[in-house]
């Protein structure tokens, strides 16, 4: 296994294998999850509030550790690793920015996980600059953190994990408090790291986020996976959605009432647009 | 008289050393009708949470900062009114909601607030459940707001806002952790509260569909003052416009200025309802 894998430039394998965790006192918040995603790949981990995704990512950086079963991450136990280890493997940006914003200004924010690899400071600084560039903030560089409205603290959290350049990254709700326009460029840049060979996990509810950005997504409802595979295919498993409570983007909700709901219910406008011109020249021709 | 009535408001944060102060708001006129719901919708780092908190008196009491321009709340000048006067008045949901919880369970939270202006200890239970109830929490009443859910916390968070009963209500991000069961959620738990007991809600908010659904009025912040002001349809009519404006259009504003761009069509639509009736006419009626 793994010298290949865990080298810096290529993605990570991450895998449960019957994974229970219980918090003290409280019933399993994941029972037996097998879930196996594979080094490259672009994923969305999906589920209601409560449903365990948080929890499960957790167990990829340990910060929890398996009440039973295991958790592999490059094919190798993460009760093997140390958290230092696991933590310049894989990348987590919490769903709260101030759980991990401590910084005096947002250069040194972005910096301290970089400077922590050992990298070269002006390795640092090149990545750092990018970095500014990439989120928008260059003009926040020197400013603290703190003291910054909560969109653009969470673009700092998001983008000081990213500087890390780990070979898995996981993210908690990124899109969270996130204008449309700062939305879109995220995602175009998780694309692009995604694209490099590295693995992203989206953690989210937003199905028209996951429909329009995100190739594969898994399922948890009350601790469980409930399913994985591609993001169309699954979103388009009505009980499915009925039984996790998530819902189908506006426009699928409008096609299904519509009845324009066979197994292709558009997902997207220019699905949308593409079955309704279908069935409204198949109308019109009737009609005539 | 309205609500909240907001003229020519500008503010500034203090400034961080030498630096030349930064107008974070510039000139806002907003006034808000008893009974209304309002969305607030703008790119971020525009002003949306400062003025929120400008409503609820804590910009500037406690942040500091200098400030033109009046808001007043209920007839009360906002920025001389001591902050927990204005609080029993004024609900505020803050952005991140977690920074609001501090008891030791969801129930003393919930209870704290209306402990504090001295009910009786039966108004105060019965307060207690209905705000949880509404929430969806009332089954997690022991345990620890740290044990819950990001988006189980958002909605403590509310509950603990609607124990004190307030006449206006200022949510910032509400449903930004929130589940579409959990949204669909706060969204009749506010046209509710709008509808049958005549609260007043500003809302600030990044879901354009979800706040068309809601709003009588959407107001879009830029450049620190407000640039579009109008009910849902208008406002949110024009895809290109708010996207200029760093704002995510619903999704069925978007699909509307597809087919008529490709189709030659003439839809308007903003809303499920809507969109559905109009694309029904437009197939032929009975389908």
């Amino acid at each position: 296994m793994g010298t290949a894998e865990l080298g810096t430039d290529s993605g990570l394998r991450l895998e449960t294998v019957d994974l229970t965790f219980a918090y003290p006192d409280r019933l399993p918040a994941l029972s037996g999850v097998n879930l196996r995603i594979e080094s490259g790949e672009y994923l969305a981990l999906m589920g209601q509030n409560g449903a365990g995704k948080t929890t499960l990512a957790k167990h990829f950086n340990g910060l929890l550790r398996p009440s039973s079963g295991k958790v592999l991450v490059g094919g190798r136990n993460t009760a093997s690793f140390s958290i230092g280890e696991l933590a310049r493997r894989v990348g987590y940006a919490f769903q709260n920015p101030d759980h991990q914003i401590f910084a005096g200004t947002t250069r040194d924010e972005i910096a301290f996980g970089p400077r922590n690899l050992g990298l070269m400071e002006a390795e640092v600084t090149d990545r750092v600059d990018e970095t500014l560039e990439a989120f928008g903030l260059v003009e926040q560089a020197d400013l603290p953190p703190a003291m910054l409205g909560y969109g653009t603290r969470r673009k700092v959290a998001l983008a000081s994990v990213l500087a890390m350049r780990p070979q898995a990254l996981i993210l908690d709700e990124p899109t969270s408090g996130l204008d449309r326009r700062s939305v879109t460029e995220l995602m175009a840049l998780l694309a692009a790291y995604s694209g490099e060979g590295r693995t992203v996990i989206v953690i989210t509810h937003d199905v028209r986020l996951v429909a329009d950005y995100v190739p594969h997504c898994a399922v948890l409802t009350s601790g469980r996976l409930v399913a994985r595979g591609a993001t169309h295919a699954v979103l388009r498993d009505a009980s499915l959605l009925a039984a996790t409570g998530l819902d189908l983007p506006p426009v699928g909700r409008l096609a299904r009432r519509l009845g324009m709901d066979g197994a292709d219910v558009p997902l997207d406008v220019v699905a949308f647009k593409r079955a309704y011109q279908a069935v409204r020249g198949g109308s019109r021709k009737t009609g005539r | 008289m309205p609500s909240i009535d907001i003229r020519d408001f500008h503010y500034a944060y203090p400034p961080l050393g030498q630096a030349e102060p930064h107008w974070v708001l510039r000139g806002v006129d907003l006034s808000v009708e008893a009974g209304s719901c309002v969305g607030v919708m703008g790119a971020t780092g525009v002003g949306k949470s400062t003025l929120c908190q400008a409503i609820g008196g804590i910009v500037p009491q406690l942040t500091g900062g200098i400030v033109r321009g009046q808001v007043r709340v209920l007839g009360r000048e906002a920025r001389s009114t001591p902050v927990p006067d204005l609080a029993q008045q004024v609900g505020m949901v803050f952005q991140d909601s977690e920074s609001q919880l501090f008891n030791l369970t969801v129930e003393e939270e919930v209870a704290f607030g209306p402990e504090n202006i001295g009910l009786p200890p039966e108004e105060i239970e019965s307060r207690v459940a209905w705000a949880l109830t509404t929430v969806g929490l009332i089954d997690s009443r022991e345990r620890s707001p740290y044990q819950l859910s990001g988006g189980e916390k958002q909605r403590l968070a509310i509950a603990a806002t609607l124990s004190m009963s307030p006449k206006v209500l200022v949510l910032d991000e509400p449903t930004s952790h929130l589940d579409p069961r959990g949204k669909r959620e706060i969204q009749s738990l506010v046209a509710t509260m709008v509808r049958d007991s005549g609260r007043t809600i500003l809302v600030v908010e990044q879901d354009a569909d979800w706040l068309a659904e809601l709003a009588d009025r959407i107001v879009v912040l830029a450049d620190g003052h407000v640039v579009l002001d109008g009910p849902p349809d208008v406002v949110l009519g024009d895809p290109d416009e708010l996207l200029a404006l760093g704002v995510g259009p619903p999704q069925l504003s978007e699909l509307a200025s597809a087919l008529n761009r490709d189709l030659g069509t003439h839809f308007a639509f903003t809303r499920l309802d809507q969109a559905e009736g109009l694309l029904k006419e437009d197939l032929g009626g009975d389908r």
